[in-house]
């Protein structure tokens, strides 16, 4: 039986072997087109707007004429807006985070917080632009003001941030708190004293990758009313403002290639804010690792 | 020395003992107001829900009122901001579809093929400097691919074809492609690598090529995951917004013809925020519709993929 | 015992992973229809030598070996082969059942589909399970997924995915040990049987599994500077009741490892 079988194998080993590395160029050329698109846009990107980017770009407000534009109010309101909404949302998120993973009871109610975090986080955020616009800008009557917009990309990222840190929290082992507990600390000062300081570095990479993608974003923004020109620093939190990516959008929109350049500087600008981020995030997390490793 | 030790322990213990009689308020109420306040903070989350859903859903009421939803679901025309108004959607889905179609079928084929290579194919060090690599991709903001989709796809596409418009969809979905490629291959690859190595090893030993092995074992193993992620993706296309603001044009097109311009419905959120209609209006009203579309179809794509990721998830040992 | 001719050969077969040498000069012999065990500690590479007969080990990054393999007087290692050409003659069985998330037809259907089997497919999956006296467990529930099955059933399917492609050899690399003792016992059966057509190696940390099935035993055993070298080999019988090794007779009669 097996020797007769054996002849009605056809393994044609050489359209095989053709086919495997065939793929295997593909899976690599695919990659690469992902790599290389990076490339692209940052080589593009830097080629338009290196000879923009100085001291007076960054200390100009906007202008009628893009050769004397520049990005101070945009950056004064990125760093107002983003700061504020970066505090509220670590420490919502954070309290959420530990309540959710150190009192919760494991019931349908905390199941149901759960699964709505998961699906906050895939609402597009252009739909959290009309809340903050309905209820910051109009019921809360706050305007269209700093206040209002750090609220709505506090809303935004904060499932970012409980979910990192539900994660940096879930990560510390129980015998840690079994330890606290079972010197007679309370479960508020076990948690203050020893899980937290553990889990603090997964939650400040969790923070930091919330507030760089609160940095990035446009579409909320414009939605919930900043502005698109605005000569002016915020003065304060119920100032009007507008931020760095809505400046570049307003750039980009214009026919005018030397605004096209001066989007593309505040482009290099907001991009090094944001790798630096990356950057530091992806060093804590490293260190966090080697720690637990440890 | 014996008494001396006892009563420096009963010294010790009295000390505790007061200490804890006076604290035990002070220990205590704390625990239980900390944990009503953490209690709030959690569900900040229920309520921005409901913040979202009851504002969409009681503003595009007062919409319904004036517009009925047979027209807004039927008509091809989507004209709000002319004299001569019209409210159906279907222009700016069929150009929320294209974009979001066409990015896939960017980000599908090259976000399966680069998850293979990472899960399957690449050496430990490539591995460790492509995935941070990706990731940068994923986090640049949209409206710098805006500005590449405009200002460097589209003068490409256009010295191609003459027939293609500085506004199309083609443009926004290459680049809206490359936004989400990251996200299918990262997703695709943790969903690949959770396949236990002796499964591989199985198909090895019968005698399987690296190919056969990822598309006929590892693939198939991992496919409740990969579908989750791409429709995960699609979803987060369909909710994107600068880069069709900026590159794919505000002319709401009944059309699939990626060459002209299209509006989405995210970028005529945008266009009418940006412009100055007074809050209140039927015009203005209708953000709120589109908005609730928005939120309806990418809530169910997103619990779909969330369906399938636990209904079909092989359990391994 | 009469002597069959040889299949598999080593000859002065070295293992290291990066540069740490993990087993030094195996020199040893199997034959054809017969059940060779590989004995030993746990840690004494007795399935990194398995693995080197199916070259399984280039999977692993850092591994590499000198000295060479000989399969059926061919040198496994040689730069023209292509390890899957081997595979494809040596079958294998895991230490725990692994079977594809695929229904159960299809798992021994994969072998045959890959390798461009041209006959008939449906005789071949029922052959081939008949073998490994799985058949009437079965017969009527080959579309439902083969992760249904018990641990045993698992194990059996897995025999009988390797036997689909025809195999001359099979390697069982600990097949038993997250079985419970009856499914150990069929399959113990199941390898005697199996004997009578192919050659099996198996390697075991059980020496009554291995007194009980195999007719030839191997015995690796860990030196003090940690790298395995093969102790004895010979008959079985003779290993076990007659060593000429002072560690051999140590280990078998549970006085370490």
């Amino acid at each position: 039986m097996a020797e007769i079988v054996r002849g009605q194998f056809d393994r044609q080993m050489r359209r095989r072997r053709l086919h495997g590395q065939i793929f295997h160029i593909l899976c690599l050329v695919s990659i690469l087109i992902g790599l290389g698109m990076l490339a692209a846009l940052l080589i593009n990107i830097f080629i338009d707007g290196w000879q923009r980017v100085n001291w007076s770009f960054l200390t100009s407000f906007p202008s009628r004429h893009p050769e004397g534009a520049g990005i101070k109010a945009a950056l004064f309101g990125s760093i107002y807006v983003v700061a504020l909404a970066g505090a509220l949302a670590f420490s919502f998120g954070v309290a959420a985070a530990i309540y959710l993973e150190e009192y919760a009871p494991r019931n349908w109610f905390a199941r149901i917080i759960q699964i709505n975090i998961a699906n906050l986080a895939g609402v597009p955020s252009i739909v959290y632009g009309i809340l903050g616009l309905e209820i910051f800008v109009r019921f809360l009557d706050l305007g269209k003001s700093v206040l209002a917009g750090s609220f709505t990309l506090a809303l935004l990222v904060l499932p970012i941030v409980i979910i990192a840190a539900e994660e940096a929290i879930r990560a510390v082992p129980p015998s840690i708190r079994e330890g606290g507990f079972a010197l007679g600390a309370t479960r508020w000062q076990t948690i203050w004293r020893l899980v937290l300081p553990q889990a603090f570095p997964g939650i400040l990479t969790g923070v930091i990758l919330a507030v760089s993608r609160a940095v990035g974003e446009t579409a909320p923004l414009i939605v919930m009313g900043a502005l698109t020109f605005v000569p002016f620093t915020p003065d304060g939190p119920l100032s009007r403002f507008t931020v760095l990516p809505i400046q570049i959008f307003n750039w980009v929109s214009r026919p005018q290639e030397g605004f096209h350049e001066a989007a593309a500087a505040g482009i290099i600008i907001l991009l090094v804010v944001l790798l630096s981020m990356n950057a530091l995030a992806v060093l804590l997390r490293n260190r966090f690792q080697r720690r637990l490793e440890g | 020395m014996v008494r001396h030790q006892s009563a420096l322990e009963s010294s010790f213990s009295d000390a505790y003992a007061a200490a804890n009689a006076a604290s035990r308020w002070k220990r205590y109420l704390p625990e239980r107001i900390i944990k009503v306040v953490l209690f709030l903070c959690a569900i900040v989350s229920i309520f921005t829900t409901i913040g979202i859903v009851s504002v969409l859903i009681f503003e595009a009421a007062l919409f319904f009122q004036e517009v009925s939803i047979f027209e807004f679901l039927t008509s091809t025309k989507w004209t709000p901001l002319f004299a001569s108004k019209h409210f159906g959607i279907l222009p700016l889905l069929t150009g929320t579809l294209l974009t979001s179609i066409g990015a896939m079928f960017v980000a599908l084929p090259l976000g399966l093929m680069s998850a293979i290579y990472l899960s399957e194919y690449a050496p430990e060090t490539a591995r460790q400097i492509v995935k941070p690599v990706l990731e940068i991709l994923a986090g640049i903001p949209t409206v710098v691919y805006g500005y590449f989709a405009l200002l460097f796809v589209t003068p490409i596409l256009r010295a191609i074809s003459d027939d293609i418009s500085v506004f199309n969809g083609l443009s926004a979905s290459i680049v809206m492609g490359i936004m989400i490629l990251p996200m299918v291959s990262s997703l695709s690859e943790d969903a690949m690598r959770s396949v236990p190595r002796s499964l591989r090893e199985g198909a090895y030993a019968l005698g399987s090529t690296k190919l056969e092995v990822s598309t006929r074992v590892v693939i198939p193993a991992a496919l409740s995951g990969i579908v989750a992620a791409f429709i995960l993706a699609t979803s987060r296309a369909i909710g994107e917004t600068m880069i069709v603001t900026i590159a794919a044009g505000q002319n709401p097109n009944f059309t699939f013809n990626p060459f002209v311009p299209i509006e989405t419905m995210t970028a005529y959120i945008v266009q009418v925020s940006l412009g100055d209609t007074p809050t209140g209006t039927l015009e203005f009203k209708t953000i709120f519709a589109v908005g609730l579309s928005l939120f309806v179809i990418t809530l169910a794509m997103n619990l779909l993929s969330q369906f399938i990721v636990r209904r079909f998830r092989e359990v391994y040992e | 015992m009469a002597r069959n001719p040889s299949i598999i050969e080593t000859k002065q077969l070295n293992v290291f992973y990066g540069t740490t040498r993990v087993i030094s000069d195996v020199d040893m012999d199997v034959e054809t229809h017969r059940i060779t065990a590989i004995i030993g500690p746990s840690g004494s590479g007795k399935s990194t030598l398995l693995r080197c007969f199916n070259r399984m080990n280039d999977l692993i990054p850092s591994f590499h070996m000198t000295g060479s393999v000989l399969f059926g007087g061919q040198d496994l290692y040689d730069a023209s082969v292509d390890p899957t050409e081997i595979r494809y003659q040596i079958g294998m069985v895991f230490q725990r059942p692994n079977p594809f998330p695929k229904s159960i037809f299809d798992n021994v259907a994969f072998g045959p589909r890959v390798n461009g089997f041209k006959g008939d497919l449906n005789g071949l999956v029922e052959d081939s399970i008949r073998r490994a006296a799985l058949w009437d467990e079965v017969k009527d529930r080959l579309r439902e997924s083969a992760l249904s099955l018990s641990g045993g059933q698992q194990q059996r399917l897995c025999i009988a995915r390797a036997l689909a492609v025809q195999p001359q050899i099979i390697l069982m690399d600990e097949p038993c040990s997250a079985l419970d003792p009856i499914s150990t016992q069929s399959i113990e059966e199941l390898m005697r049987e199996l004997s009578n057509e192919y050659s099996i190696v198996i390697v075991t940390h059980n020496m009554q599994q291995a007194a009980r099935v195999s007719d030839y035993t191997a015995f690796l055993n860990p030196g003090e500077d940690k790298i395995s070298e093969l102790i004895e080999f010979g008959e079985t019988r003779q290993i076990f009741t007659n060593p000429t090794d002072e560690r051999t007779e140590a280990y078998i009669t549970g006085r370490f490892g």
